[in-house]
């Protein structure tokens, strides 16, 4: 099916669709998006800010009340719902077109149960956030094994999870508030395990004395958990249970240990989601969108915000955010105090980023029977002989499922260095309504109809 | 069916009454429901959330006859039908 061009946005009807025109549309509604949706409204343009989840908030601000967010987060979610921004939720973005014969940008979003969105707008401000890193060890697809940001969005969610005993393995500073808001919630963290060695840690920490209020954050967290056993150069080898979880495998460089959970919550790092904005044609580097001082792509008019621009954190996510809305609505000059705060939390980023590099055992964790691709469940022994990940996907079907590589993708890179290949449209499976409205509005490529039905 | 409280909303989750609190996502209440299997993999293993955020499209459900909808992504709502595919008892992950 080609896509209908030629004709005037405003006479295509596309049919069971919803039409809106604005000035800017932000796809996530994170940190980043709101700060853009709040900095483009105050500029007086007209916003539509498309998100997946029930509420706003993103992983980081995720909440059912707004009485249970921090200060910051508060004010900045008040400050949204203030504005005229236009704010659906429970809509995934499946389609976009940037360009063409009106030079605008046209976003189709399908709703969760049902309808479909297609929004045209002048600038497109990308803010889709990150995803956790999944590294495939034996057992890591058994129920029970979730990621850290997992569990605490199941948590947030309203999962209950007093009682059980918890494993928490990965690396960086993040764990440390998971297992500390885990423990608050009653659950028994039995082992926190950090897979980098304790002088990476060490210099990290004492990296962070030029920021006294985190290192003090960090502390306080450190504290809620005290009882727990934080176990640095330790990372998980295994994963056992049948149908369910019930017991991990740990390793240090000296000896390997069993012990019994309900739980175990991986997070080793982040992975910036970066389909959107490659699928539109902006370009990456180091698995990150590249952007300009105003936060802007290779491509106009797409700007890039938050953590798919390269991992920083939610501050550097809101700075950036602000800048990109301000950009998006045509203010020319880039705020000189959100410059200089964007470059600061950059640097801290980067330094993160190296203390806590991935060690090489964990490449090695996943054996020939153990799956990669969850989707599809192929094993590491049906790809292990391919070049990259193309053939990968095209011979053994790994990455070709429903979350189309956005699991296996990075696991597939760290365990044999394979880049991701092409992001095709739909962004997300959609249904064949959505996928006709789409061609109809003339934002479907002709790949969207034979990538459908999964 | 029992009694509906305030702020709790009742869903069925595989033919099962389920009450649960108002505002939680299908995927927290399924959990506490007890259900572990969300749907079966291409191989026939149990699954369920693992990125608890709408990537990992681990926790597919059908929702009032919708299927492959992502339980982390949707909220609960008085009277919603919840069926997974582990209780269909289907040996695929029940592509159409």
């Amino acid at each position: 099916m080609s896509a209908v061009a030629g004709s005037a946005p405003s006479a295509r009807p596309a049919s069971g669709a919803h039409e809106t025109r604005a000035d800017i549309v932000v796809v996530g509604a994170g940190p980043a998006g709101i700060a853009a949706a709040v900095r483009a409204t105050e500029a007086r343009r007209r916003v539509v800010v498309l998100d997946e989840a029930p509420n706003v908030g993103g992983q980081i601000w995720r909440h059912r009340s707004v009485d249970t967010l921090g200060t910051d987060a508060r004010a900045w979610v008040d400050r949204l719902a203030r504005t005229s921004a236009d704010v659906r939720r429970g809509v995934a973005a499946v389609d976009v077109v940037v360009g063409g014969d009106s030079g605008d940008v046209t976003v189709v979003a399908e709703r969760h149960l049902g309808g479909v969105d297609v929004i045209r707008a002048s600038a497109l401000v990308i803010a889709t956030g990150a995803r956790e890193r999944f590294v495939p060890f034996p057992g890591w697809t058994l129920p029970g094994v979730t990621g850290i940001g997992g569990a605490q969005a199941l948590l947030k969610q309203g999962a209950t999870l007093r009682g059980k005993r918890v494993v928490i393995a990965g690396t960086g500073p993040l764990i440390l508030p998971v297992a500390a808001s885990l423990t608050d919630a009653g659950a028994r963290v039995v082992l926190v395990a950090e897979q980098a060695p304790f002088q990476a840690v060490r210099d990290f920490a004492l990296s962070l004395l030029t920021q006294p209020e985190t290192l003090l954050q960090a502390a306080m967290y450190r504290l809620a958990f005290l009882r727990t056993p934080y176990a640095m150069g330790t990372w998980v080898t295994a994963a056992s249970g049948t149908d369910r979880l019930t017991a991990v495998t740990v390793a240090n460089s000296r000896t390997t240990w069993t012990l019994p959970c309900d739980l175990l919550c991986t997070g080793y790092g982040l992975v910036p989601n970066v389909e959107m904005a490659r699928f539109v044609g902006c370009t990456t580097a180091d698995g990150a969108v590249v952007v300009d001082d105003h936060q802007g792509t290779s491509v106009p008019p797409v700007f890039a915000a938050g953590e798919l621009t390269g991992i920083g954190g939610v501050a550097l996510a809101v700075t950036e955010g602000e800048i990109a809305g301000a950009a998006a609505a045509g203010v020319a000059r880039v705020d000189p105090s959100l410059s200089r705060r964007r470059q600061a939390l950059r640097i801290v980023a980067r330094r993160m980023e190296r203390a806590f590099a991935l060690r090489q055992e964990l490449r090695s964790l996943a054996r020939d029977d153990t799956i990669i691709c969850r989707c599809e469940d192929v094993r590491r022994a049906a790809i292990a002989s391919f070049a990259d990940s193309r053939q990968a996907k095209l011979y053994a079907r790994a990455g070709m499922g429903a979350c189309q590589g956005r699991v296996c993708g990075p696991a597939l890179e760290l365990l044999f260095g394979w880049q991701p290949g092409t992001v095709r449209s739909p962004l997300e499976p959609a249904r064949l309504a959505t996928l006709s409205t789409a061609a109809l509005a003339g934002a479907a490529s002709p790949d969207a109809v034979h990538s459908a039905g999964s | 069916m029992p009694p509906v409280t305030r702020g709790a909303v009742t869903i069925s989750a595989d033919g099962r009454p389920v009450s649960v609190s108002a505002g939680v996502t299908v995927a927290a209440a399924l959990l506490d429901a007890g259900i572990s299997a969300f749907r079966r993999s291409v191989s026939g293993e149990s699954r369920a959330p693992l990125c608890g955020m709408g990537t990992c499209y681990e926790c597919r459900v059908t929702i009032d006859g919708v299927a492959h909808r992502r339980a982390c992504l949707v909220t609960v709502a008085e009277g919603m039908h919840v069926t997974t595919a582990a209780a269909a008892g289907a040996g695929t992950d029940g592509r159409p």
